[in-house]
């Protein structure tokens, strides 16, 4: 008699989990047929466009709709901003205008009368003493633009520094980057009657209809939210947005459908990007390369709100004995952040291993080597070791490593190698669900989910397939309503393991119970049966189909309910860590630097799709290699205004800019043995430094500020020159 | 986008009928790859757009009076498969790096040769000069992408033109078209073939200017004109390149840019014509370096000293040091490629 117990198989007995196989939408997205948010738009439907502050900062003194409301084709016109107010940066949503055609709408925004008095701004987010300095009112109050964000002490730095072998100070940092969802933020909003039935892009089915409470007076019960496919989200896409209550309440003055989605400027602009961070770092070590200290201050800006990376993951993954650690933030008229993918994590890698590799070159030391001496720093070396030995492997790294700027050559294009680790969460969200096992066979899955890349419905079919017996089609999963059963918002990489584990957990508890009742009608043990390849077996016997055992429950579907997975039942589990290796060939006399090779090795416990799960990190590190190279918000200091909003000016990577993308999962029994761990975030946080190292190496100089552009590839090279 | 009025003529004739003399009223859509975008912006906002793409004659390339007309209507694509153009690699160069599939089918050499700059202060609404309140934002603003020649006067940007330098080396002509009786002629040397249609053929390097104004606009193309035609000289003993600094491997500008043509004889240089692009408000021709090479024998070494003595005049400003490293590097790079000596 086997023991029911909840839990995978163990590792190499699952038949679907684990392996390698299509997104199940694939099809549907490669060919158009998928409909996003931003293709809802059923006839009848009005267009909604924005009018938004050309002014960084600016007070409102004049608005005037009545010309506006008067024009040809435009249905309702709805202030999102009062005269008296203060716009705080470029791009502030002021008026929303729903009309039959979009130029009609266009034509409402140019008739609207509008004055703004125009305030001084501050936009230079590196600019740490300018910002100390900056004459700025707010509301006709000076306002300081500096935050101090605290600083924490460990040991004894001070000494520790006097009685280091090697001590390094360099200057190193991120510039603020955008998401780039490529479907904007918004929404198609239709009322009937008292309900509200939406469609928005979101990365929170079940979290956002409550979100309209309060904003539109209505009860949650009466929303809908609906998201079958999302164009990105990458964090930016967790709440109800102020023009999402602006569609809506345009949908109930006009009585008709609205749709109402930022426009490429606008997204930019507004709807979210990852917080600069500038740091000033000094680190130590000992004669043997051990790190013995570290102080830094770090400084950036998340926009209105004054804030930067958080102190917490300051030094990044390296926890040396000593360690003071500082960060100040700044107040900028530019847009406000939102989480992106690994908050704090990227930035604090890119400034932290770019220094302490910088610290191994002044000691003389091999990055391996040195990274490999400190990893009792860290919280997992015994994850790190083994994955350093991998990549290494996969890098050859041994034969291409050279003391930096020696790669030889007489050309200019020179060639490097660096690396950089990495650490998340990655446990999983509360999330529930409905199974349904159908007389004649067929299976339902239900979650109020979403899909932001992870392969949910992928996933979850190939759980509840794999436990049934059954093929992959034999189930049918729906997800990306709010009228399914509550499922969390993707993002911390929480989701496979939120989706999955309540999977299993309640597949498992269906199939015991049908076990129960072909036992009972076949006259074998329940306990002893086993259910596969479309038939219920007991040890080698078999003993009905599936769709025997089905029909035994009755004329009406068995339906079970499960919720959120706990730590007990082991199905998942957290933190990983993930090494990261780079090389690159480095143009001398242009600057530009083109990616050769990068090999990513990770961790992550159960894989549940292989594909996917690559499909993943090669995603992380395109995102890596973009903001590592090409990608950054330009914020002009004279104009204040976000210079490069549109995708000509906001560079971003090609397929020929990507290089060699080695993808390795560490999995040992062990690790498999975990359960299931989130992977979307850890990848992307590594590229940054280790991209960043591999052209310190090929170059001999550091290049201090990601994007590593020719402008500030040459400037570095010159600046070493003289 | 504001209404207009669409016109697609079939003839030349027809085509600068419907475009008028008022300016700034009337624009011509070729491949449409920017204009359209200009149009979204509102940073132009005709009464009426001339759609060229329904004349058979502008997008002909044919053998003629010693040389190849192309037809401006002529796409990227068009010009990579023609027989005729085979022996100017230089032109190809500027095909393959603009990369993106989509606009080497829609775009074309008319559209590339009057293409708007790309200045973020113009783009941004500031106006070509991009002042704001008597300051000139590309001054003191973010000037990273600006003029590093040239850019004394009021205009920072830089010419936008991929073609130009290459066109300009090869020593290309443009056929300027117009109604009879609508414009003066931009010189003496204007003839009309057609009733109806004044021409005029230009050396392409007297096509851009620096304006003054932002009313100047950035070539002599005055309301109601159009480029109808580039031709090239017969390639001869000439061989050519460009090469471009390209940040990425796909759809990207050029951050800098040479385009040049050589004759070599005997290991010797007879004639060397060198014009760089993206570096100053017009296409900008390094006729004093390229005489250096006169005599020389084309190499790692004269190509340097030839480069450096093209951007010895630079004048960067605040942000784009870098950018005469760049110019620099092209020329060179051009130079060696255009003799088949670039190794990379």
């Amino acid at each position: 008699m086997a023991e029911r117990k909840v839990g995978w198989e163990p590792q190499g007995q699952h038949t679907l989990v684990g392996k390698e196989i299509q997104r199940l939408d694939g099809p549907v997205k490669a060919s158009g047929q998928a409909k996003y948010a931003n293709d809802t738009n059923p006839p009848g439907t009005l267009f909604a466009k924005l009018l938004t502050s050309p002014h960084a900062h600016a007070k409102l003194v004049m608005l005037n709709l009545d010309k506006a409301k008067a024009v040809k084709g435009v249905k309702a016109v709805i202030a999102m901003a009062e005269v008296g107010q203060e716009v705080r940066y470029e791009g502030w949503p002021i008026v929303a205008i729903a009309a039959e055609r979009p130029e009609y709408a266009e034509d409402g925004l140019r008739a609207i009368e509008i004055k703004f008095e125009v305030l001084s701004h501050f936009v230079d987010e590196a600019d740490l003493k300018g910002a100390e300095a900056a004459d700025v009112t707010d509301a006709g109050e000076k306002v300081k633009l500096t935050k101090s964000l605290g600083t924490q002490k460990k040991g004894d730095v001070e000494t520790a520094l006097k009685e280091a072998k090697h001590v390094h100070k360099g200057f190193y940092g991120v510039n603020t980057i955008t998401h780039m969802c490529l479907e904007p933020h918004g929404s198609h909003a239709a009322w009937d009657g008292d309900k509200l039935n939406v469609a928005l892009s979101t990365q929170n089915v079940s979290g956002t209809a409550g979100q309209y409470v309060k904003p539109l007076g209505i009860d949650e019960a009466s929303v809908s939210i609906k998201c079958d496919f999302i164009g990105g989200g990458f964090g930016s896409k967790f709440a109800v947005d102020e023009w999402d209550v602006a569609c809506a309440k345009l949908a109930k003055e006009t009585g008709k459908p609205v749709r109402l989605l930022l426009n490429r400027a606008t997204e930019m602009q507004i709807a979210g990007n990852r917080p600069s961070a500038f740091a000033e770092v000094t680190v130590a070590c000992d004669a043997e390369g051990k790190i013995t200290a570290w102080d830094s201050h770090h400084w950036g800006t998340n926009g209105p709100k004054g804030g930067t990376v958080a102190l917490t993951v300051t030094p990044y993954v390296f926890d040396p004995p000593n360690r003071t650690r500082t960060a100040t933030g700044i107040i900028t008229n530019c847009g406000p952040d939102r989480a992106w993918r690994a908050p704090n994590h990227p930035q604090a890698c890119a400034y932290s291993q770019t220094a302490i590799d910088d610290l191994a070159a002044k000691a003389g030391m091999d990055s391996l080597s040195f990274f490999q001496k400190n990893l009792s720093l860290t919280n997992v070396p015994h994850i790190y070791g083994p994955e350093l030995e991998i990549a290494a492997k996969l890098m050859d790294w041994k034969t291409k490593w050279h003391p930096r700027g020696q790669g030889g050559g007489n050309g200019p294009v020179k060639r490097g190698i660096g690396l950089a680790l990495h650490t998340w969460g990655g446990g999983p969200h509360q999330s529930n669900v409905t199974i349904k096992v159908h007389p004649d066979g067929s299976v339902e899955v239900m979650m109020g989910s979403q899909d932001i890349g992870t392969g949910t419905r992928t996933c979850i079919a190939q759980v509840a397939a794999d436990t049934f017996g059954l093929p992959l089609n034999a189930v049918k999963v729906s997800i990306g309503s709010n009228k399914f059963p509550k499922a969390g918002p993707s993002g911390g990489s929480t989701t496979i393991g939120g989706v999955t584990g309540p999977t299993r957990r309640t597949a498992q508890q269906a199939l015991w119970k049908i076990c129960d009742l072909a036992a009972a009608k076949y006259n074998v043990d329940g306990t002893s049966l086993s259910a596969k390849d479309g038939k219920l077996w007991s040890g080698d016997k078999e003993v009905c189909t599936w769709k025997q055992a089905a029909s035994l429950v009755g004329p009406m579907a068995l339906e079970l309910q499960g919720g959120p997975v706990t730590e007990d039942e082991k199905l998942t589990d957290k933190q990983v860590g993930g090494v990261q290796m780079a090389e690159v060939a480095v143009d001398t006399e242009t600057g530009v630097v083109r990616m050769v090779k990068m090999v990513a090795v990770q961790d992550i416990g159960l894989i549940v799709n292989r594909l996917l799960a690559r499909s993943q990190v090669y995603g992380a590190l395109i995102m890596g290699i973009a903001y590592s190279l090409v990608e950054e918000r330009i914020m002009d200091n004279k104009t204040g205004r976000f210079i490069n909003a549109n995708l000509v000016d906001y560079k971003l990577p090609r397929i020929g800019d990507i290089g060699d993308l080695v993808v390795e999962f560490y999995e040992p029994e062990d690790q498999y043995k975990r359960g299931v761990i989130g992977l979307g975030e850890p990848p992307v946080i590594a590229p940054g430094a280790a991209i960043s190292n591999a052209v310190a190496n090929a170059i001999g100089v550091r290049v201090p500020v990601l994007p590593l552009t020719p402008k500030r590839v040459l400037d570095a090279l010159k600046g070493a020159r003289v | 986008m504001k209404s207009f009025e669409y016109a697609r003529p079939e003839t030349e004739a027809e085509a600068v009928e419907f475009l008028g003399t008022n300016a700034g009223q009337t624009v011509v859509l070729a491949g449409g790859t920017d204009l359209v975008s200009l149009m979204k912006a509102e940073l132009v906002t005709p009464s009426r757009v001339v759609d060229l793409k329904r004349i058979p004659s502008l997008r002909e390339v044919t053998r003629i009076d010693g040389g190849v007309q192309i037809g401006s209507l002529a796409t990227l694509s068009d010009l990579a498969q023609h027989p005729l153009l085979g022996g100017y690699r230089s032109l190809f160069d500027v095909i393959d790096g603009v990369r993106a599939i989509q606009i080497q089918g829609s775009g074309t050499i008319g559209g590339d040769l009057c293409h708007l700059p790309n200045c973020w202060y113009f783009r941004g609404g500031y106006g070509l000069l991009a002042m704001d309140k008597g300051v000139s934002l590309p001054e003191v603003g973010d000037n990273r992408y600006h003029a590093i020649l040239g850019n004394s006067g009021p205009a920072k940007f830089v010419n936008a033109s991929r073609f130009a330098p290459a066109l300009i080396a090869w020593g290309a002509k443009v056929r300027v078209i117009s109604k009879v009786d609508g414009q003066k002629s931009l010189s003496h040397n204007s003839q009309s073939s057609t009733p109806n249609l004044h021409e005029e053929w230009l050396p392409l390097e007297y096509f851009y200017i620096s304006p003054k104004t932002n009313a100047q606009g950035n070539t002599v193309l005055k309301p109601g004109q159009l480029i109808s035609h580039v031709w090239l000289p017969d390639a001869g003993n000439m061989t050519s390149a460009t090469y471009e600094v390209l940040q990425t491997e796909g759809l990207d500008w050029p951050l800098a840019s040479a385009g040049v043509c050589v004759d070599v004889e005997g290991g010797l240089v007879r004639q060397a014509r060198i014009v760089m692009g993206h570096v100053a408000p017009t296409p900008w021709l390094a006729n004093d370096a390229a005489r250096l090479l006169i005599g020389q024998s084309l190499n790692d070494d004269t190509a340097g000293m030839v480069a450096d003595a093209a951007v010895s005049q630079a004048t960067p400003l605040s942000m784009n040091d870098y950018k005469v490293q760049l110019a620099r590097t092209a020329v060179k790079r051009a130079l060696l490629k255009s003799v088949g000596k670039l190794e990379m």
